[in-house]
């Protein structure tokens, strides 16, 4: 049996819990402040963190790693959706490859 | 079920990305094709995956699975206000594992009580395409060139900023956290005391810390505003 299975089971118990168990036990919203500013935050803080340095490693050149992240912010700061920001990234990545290796 | 196929064209999209990056991890199609069926969490799996890469602990897995799924205790509890008395409790286990950004915004966007019976709908016409998308994109991982699978590491990545930059650009506070979440993530994959740690528990850690005095230094105005 693969360990990968048992790490799936994981990830899934885990995220099936935390979706229910606020649907079933708590009836009432939450009123700490500190509660809901928190899990406001998270998001956004995760995927940063989870973003860079990672998306340098990803590639077989950091360079072209490093200019699809600045790419992926110019596109989305002047507006570019998810699949477009997606896509400017991998054309960068590919571009920059082409030329540096 | 009309309203969730561009969700679900969508979702095979990133899915695709998030199926590059199971091949990475070392999954089979199969592996990546069942964790998106059951798990249905971009970021969540894609943090689950780099920790199986790690050969991280299960404790490790769980936790990481917990914090990148939180934001969906804030959608369960504000669906939960919006359950009718009458229906029956069975339909809050159901459809309470589909919770997604996608699915929770097409239905709390309903007036009145949920439709358990729409989200059904929803929930039938994207995953599918979600589990389907990771599959192919773990295939493509084996098959297309080194070149390519480069290039397509970053989609999900782009992704990421795309969720992350627009609110940077509208509030100074978020702006800023997203420096410093840059920051201090790099720097703690430097520093050699901190290195050492896994990726995935530094991660917890960052989020746990950076999050916590956000919250403390900048709370958001409270009311309904979580719908």
């Amino acid at each position: 049996m693969d360990k990968t299975y048992s790490y799936i089971a994981v990830m899934f118990i885990t995220s099936y819990l935390v979706r229910v168990l606020p649907l079933t036990i708590f009836r009432k919203p939450i009123k700490s402040r500190f509660v809901q500013s928190f899990l406001y935050y998270v998001p956004y803080v995760t995927l940063s963190i989870m973003t860079f340095p990672a998306i340098v490693e990803a590639t077989q050149s950091p360079v072209a790693g490093a200019l699809a992240l600045i790419a992926g912010i110019a596109a989305a700061w002047l507006g570019a959706g998810l699949l477009p920001v997606a896509v400017i990234c991998c054309a960068v990545v590919l571009a920059a490859e082409f030329l540096l290796i | 079920m009309r309203d969730a196929v561009p969700i679900g064209l969508g979702y095979f999209a990133v899915s695709f990305s998030l199926g590059i990056t199971a091949h990475n991890a070392g999954l089979s199609a199969m592996q990546g094709f069942i964790a998106s069926l059951l798990c249905t969490a971009s970021a969540g799996e894609y943090a689950g995956f780099t920790l199986i890469a790690a050969g991280a602990s299960y404790a490790e897995v769980s936790l990481m699975t917990f914090i990148t799924n939180m934001r969906y205790m804030l959608m369960s509890l504000a669906l939960s206000q919006r359950c009718s008395e009458k229906m029956p409790f069975v339909h809050r286990l159901i459809f309470g594992y589909a919770i997604t950004d996608e699915l929770f915004a097409i239905n709390i966007a309903r007036p009145g009580h949920l439709d358990p019976w729409y989200y059904y709908g929803g929930i039938l016409s994207s995953v599918p395409l979600w589990a389907l998308g990771t599959a192919l994109g773990v295939i493509s991982g084996d098959v297309l060139p080194a070149r390519i699978v480069s290039a397509l590491s970053v989609a999900l990545y782009g992704m990421f900023l795309a969720i992350v930059i627009p609110p940077a650009k509208k509030s100074r506070v978020i702006g800023g956290i997203v420096a410093v979440c840059f920051a201090a993530s790099y720097i703690t994959g430097r520093v050699s005391l901190l290195s050492g740690i896994s990726s995935g528990t530094r991660t917890i850690i960052l989020t746990l810390v950076i999050a916590s005095a956000a919250a403390l230094l900048f709370p958001v105005p409270t009311d309904d505003d979580i719908d």
